[in-house]
């Protein structure tokens, strides 16, 4: 079997490589701000127990957490703007069923980091005048936020990988364009994919470098 | 334990109601970045929904095929598509819009173009499809622009020569196309392999996974000319007249499908798009 | 709005997705959980080589895309002499990427466990075997146990990347199925219930055993 590395790695088929990589970070970072923000609040009111709203949310992270996202990107895409009698296109579906999916996983990296901030801190807080919303906000979230930043980090590097997922859909990201480029010839195929593994490795090797560094930072 | 059986016992009764959670959950954050769409525009009703909602937009947004040889293929290095679909497309934009380039074009799979149409995201289908009565049911069919008909590709030298040879023999396919019912139904001892689309399904084939391939013989033609040590065998074993596809009930557009492939017939336009792209005239 | 005639008149074919999705997911498992533990070791050991081989066998693997290690060992296998159907190059493909998770998850369990407990376990008269066996073991397990419950989830739910390769599996005849009947929502709904009735049983399972574990010890 021979292998054609000029061939596939051609300035042509870089180019349009290249494309497919600026649309799988346009999906993850929109995907990323988007869930962690849900993930919160998720988090939160879990946390708060407040009744109904708080079991209602329990049962859609236990059921999202537990499906495969390739599922659930299929069916963001297929059935429910079906259902809805709304029109979206690849990317959008790709960045919400991403921002469903990653936010129930969040928000239990969230609510961990919540729960290991000592009850006492809240009490404290209440008996210094705060109310409940601001002793969350300014007392124990910051906290747990600087706990979460490991288990954070690999989530949204997972994210990250995760995106590549939505070439169910056709969205053109870059796995899709690897595959539209390796399709041209057999001896593209092996090239074609190590150099996308390549892309992928420096850009989640660099993320998690940069978490390590955080962590001394923070210094936990 | 206890706790643990009641959580159980509450979670399989939820799971029924977990569409209902999901699809809900869904809206909220999906309606961040999407324009709702408008499916039912109530015109008159002689004209059609689908025609307006062109006009309207001032381009044509065709479903086409991205990785098939001849009829909608990508081109990496320009980005462009292109094919004998496409340009069948640029003939219509230019009847309906008067201009061949106002026209957007959307990658469907044969697994994707129904439900793409079906939500609107497509205005039409024009992407190797074959009229039938069972999708007939699902969307309009223009009346027929192509006759193409399901053939074998196999390496060259393979000793599969009709479709009489494929006991035993792995067949890929793609999912959703024809090729898939009429292979099980006219080779049952066979076993098929389906793949989404397919550039996927001849990767497959190059990669030694399957012992043939089978589609339109249209299609096969354009993968034997990327890489010749594939060959056509066995002949055309069904007719696959191609038809472009519509939303559903929309019949007025049909009519105007049909007036408009009738006219680049009569004007020689049609004539032109098929030399160009199968090097001959078409077949009466 | 949820046709249930789809799963009557298809039930055969959901349950030959589902059979084999939980065979190729079984199969991974075991497979990974062996290849994690060679790594782990690996990565462990006195022997330069082994540990930085260990080491980018990690790092690579767990920084690239779960579909491009079976597009690798599919489409890429003719490279390395292999011709994997898509089953088998799914499988092995998972067992691959899901074996980098495991080897961290032995390798924290292991370090976790302070080297003066063997130590002490040594000096009170214990064998070394019984040492690992009594106290350094069940320790390691504690903290071993919680990562690799998630990473046994996460291999069933990544397993639908075998519909990817015509790997045969709940995904693969859901598609097949869907060319049927043109009912995406109703298909696929059942798909999804068909994975939960296996993912949601094992992450009770695993809090359950975590819970224990922590009452335990």
């Amino acid at each position: 079997m021979d292998m054609d590395f000029a061939g596939a790695l051609s300035p042509a088929n870089l180019k349009y490589m290249m494309h497919g990589l600026g649309v799988t970070l346009e999906v993850a970072v929109w995907s990323i701000v988007l869930s962690f923000l849900l993930a919160n609040l998720i988090a939160v009111l879990r946390y708060a127990r407040i009744p109904v709203l708080s079991q209602i949310l329990f049962v859609f992270v236990e059921i999202v957490r537990n499906l495969p996202l390739l599922l659930i990107i299929f069916f963001m895409f297929f059935a429910v703007p079906d259902v809805l009698k709304i029109n979206i296109t690849p990317i959008q579906a790709a960045i919400a069923a991403l921002t469903i999916f990653e936010s129930a996983m969040i928000s239990e990296i969230i609510r961990g980091g919540l729960n290991s901030i000592p009850k006492g801190q809240i009490e404290a807080g209440r008996s210094s005048g705060l109310t409940y919303v601001q002793t969350l906000r300014y007392i124990v979230l910051p906290q747990a936020l600087r706990k979460m930043v490991p288990p954070l980090v690999s989530q949204f590097i997972s994210l990250l990988k995760d995106t590549s997922l939505a070439i169910i859909i056709s969205l053109e990201e870059l796995l899709r364009t690897t595959q539209i480029v390796y399709s041209q010839k057999m001896s593209y195929v092996f090239p074609a994919l190590i150099f996308a593994a390549l892309v992928y490795f420096v850009i989640n090797y660099s993320l998690s470098l940069v978490a390590g560094r955080l962590e001394k930072r923070f210094n936990v | 334990m206890k706790k643990t059986w009641k959580k159980a016992l509450s979670l399989f009764l939820v799971s029924s109601v977990a569409a209902l959670t999901l699809v809900g959950c869904g809206s909220s954050s999906s309606d961040s970045s999407s324009k709702s769409g408008d499916t039912g525009s109530k015109t008159g009703t002689v004209s059609s929904a689908t025609l307006d909602a062109i006009k309207q937009r001032g381009k044509l947004v065709a479903g086409v095929k991205y990785d098939t040889n001849l009829f909608g293929l990508k081109d990496p290095a320009s980005g462009t598509v292109s094919g004998f679909d496409i340009d069948i497309a640029h003939a219509l934009a230019k009847d309906i819009l008067g201009d061949e380039n106002k026209v957007e074009f959307k990658e469907v799979t044969s697994k994707t173009r129904i439900p793409m149409l079906d939500k609107g995201d497509i205005d039409v289908i024009i992407a190797t499809m074959t009229i039938t009565e069972d999708r007939k049911k699902q969307v309009n069919f223009s009346d027929v622009y192509f006759k193409a008909g399901q053939s074998l590709l196999v390496k060259q030298g393979s000793d599969i020569k009709s479709i009489d040879d494929l006991k035993g023999k792995k067949v890929l396919a793609v999912k959703g196309s024809t090729s898939v019912t009429n292979i099980k139904q006219k080779a049952p001892d066979a076993q098929v392999l389906e793949f989404d689309t397919y550039a996927d399904a001849f990767t497959a084939l190059k990669a030694g996974k399957g012992d043939t391939l089978t589609t339109d013989n249209a299609i096969l033609m354009g993968m034997s000319q990327q890489d010749p040590s594939f060959v056509l065998t066995g002949g055309l074993f069904t007719d696959e007249p191609y038809g472009i596809a519509s939303k559903k009930g929309d019949d007025e557009f049909t009519k105007y499908l049909n007036t408009f492939l009738k006219k680049i017939n009569d004007n020689g336009d049609y004539a032109t798009i098929y030399k160009k792209w199968f090097k001959e005239d078409p077949k009466k | 709005m949820i046709d249930f005639t789809i799963l009557t008149d298809h039930f055969q074919e959901y349950m030959d997705g589902f059979l084999t999705t939980i065979e190729s997911s079984a199969l991974a498992l075991l497979g990974c959980l062996i290849l994690g533990t060679i790594i782990a070791v690996f990565r462990i050991s006195p022997i330069k080589p082994l540990r930085w081989f260990g080491t980018a066998y990690v790092e690579f693997l767990r920084n690239i895309p779960v579909l491009i290690t079976v597009f690798l060992f599919y489409a890429g296998g003719p490279v390395l002499h292999l011709n994997l159907s898509g089953f088998a190059s799914g499988t092995i493909g998972l067992a691959v990427y899901t074996s980098a998770f495991v080897a961290e998850a032995i390798r924290a369990g292991i370090n976790a466990v302070p080297k003066g407990q063997m130590e002490a376990g040594r000096s009170s008269g214990l064998s070394y075997i019984q040492t690992m066996r009594y106290i350094v073991l069940p320790q390691a397990f504690k903290i071993v146990i919680p990562p690799i419950g998630n990473q046994c989830i996460n291999l069933i739910k990544n397993s639908a990347t075998l519909g990817a390769v015509a790997g045969l599996d709940l995904m693969y005849q859901a598609d097949i199925i869907n060319s049927e009947t043109f009912d995406v929502f109703s298909t696929y709904i059942f798909v999804g219930i068909f994975y939960l009735v296996l993912t949601i049983p094992l992450s009770l399972l695993f809090s359950y055993i975590e819970r224990r574990l922590n009452r335990a010890y």
